[in-house]
């Protein structure tokens, strides 16, 4: 039941994200993507991940906000056509080539509806699910695994996402104008 | 069946990367690529018939391993769902950049080294 909703949900997936990638209209393309982020956190929803469902949620309501920014002012120049033929034709050939030989990954995995965990008895993750509550109090294993077990992991990950904003903060930033007149003074002497 | 459909969903984000034109549609394709292979993982921890890992006191505790689904992914996906968005972040402000400078979106026309 859930194989064949689950199947359905990333047919729907697959064509929005089709749609995002060959609209002309920068703005209908953002739309699209949001449908796709959206069905994504359902999926989350129906394989027993809400924590996951609802971070997604935010994220992507976010995601919509910035791409607007980015496309909604620039929104009259609509670029169409790929790059030239002989090109996107190898692209797309050895893109198939990746596809194919990507498939055969694929035989190895273990069944849809039996994780490895059952499997194997003294994974990780099982020392997490039996030991979880006892040795952290947390009712909710996700919360003890994150903030406890690997906690230093997401110290890490945190630190690479405040890099990223950084980042971004430190490339928007808008030069003052006092420096612009130093250097200005600078070439003049130059 | 199901994975192979995630992955038909990471090719076409692959395909956004590699062969537009246009900068927004190649970080819409590297957005493409993040949900699919997000959805992937989670994918791979479900148990039929499984529940949510939470636990409500000691004597389910038991019932938790034999029924619950795989929380390690669950956690490792949680953290890189929100680094996605400081990469996106990092990503529009770098297209908006070069918007002001050059006038266009198209890469093609990115070429020449201006002052």
């Amino acid at each position: 039941m859930i194989e064949a909703l689950i199947s359905m949900l990333l047919v729907f997936m697959i064509i929005a994200a089709t749609i995002a990638l060959e609209m002309t209209d920068l703005l209908s393309a953002v739309i699209s993507i949001g449908a796709v982020g959206i069905v994504v956190s359902i999926c989350f929803l129906l394989v027993g991940a809400p924590d996951i469902a609802s971070t997604q949620l935010v994220v992507e309501v976010l995601t919509i906000v910035i791409l607007i920014r980015a496309t909604i002012r620039h929104d009259l120049v609509t670029i169409d056509g790929d790059r030239e033929f002989f090109g996107l034709t190898v692209t797309i050939a050895l893109l198939l080539v990746f596809f194919i030989f990507g498939l055969k990954a694929f035989w190895n995995l273990p069944e849809f509806g039996v994780p490895a965990i059952s499997e194997f008895p003294d994974a990780a993750s099982n020392h997490y699910l039996l030991k979880g509550f006892e040795e952290t109090g947390s009712r909710n294993i996700l919360a003890a695994i994150i903030f406890d077990y690997r906690g230093v992991d997401t110290f890490a990950q945190l630190c690479a996402l405040f890099a990223g904003i950084w980042g971004a903060f430190a490339i928007m930033r808008v030069q003052s104008k006092k420096k612009k007149k130093k250097e200005d003074l600078y070439h003049d002497k130059k | 069946m199901i994975y192979t459909l995630c992955f038909i969903l990471f090719v076409i984000g692959l395909y956004g990367v590699v062969c537009k034109k246009n900068i927004v549609k190649i970080i819409l394709g590297f957005l493409i690529m993040e949900y699919s292979i997000n959805l992937f993982l989670i994918l791979l921890g479900w148990r039929k018939q499984g529940f949510v890992p939470v636990v409500e006191n000691l004597a389910g505790v038991e019932n938790l391993v034999a029924q619950s689904v795989d929380p390690l992914p669950q956690a490792m996906v949680l953290i890189s769902i929100i680094l996605g968005l400081g990469i996106l972040s990092l990503m529009v402000s770098i297209a908006i950049r070069l918007y002001q400078r050059y006038g266009t979106f198209d890469i093609t026309e990115m070429n020449k080294l201006k002052n």
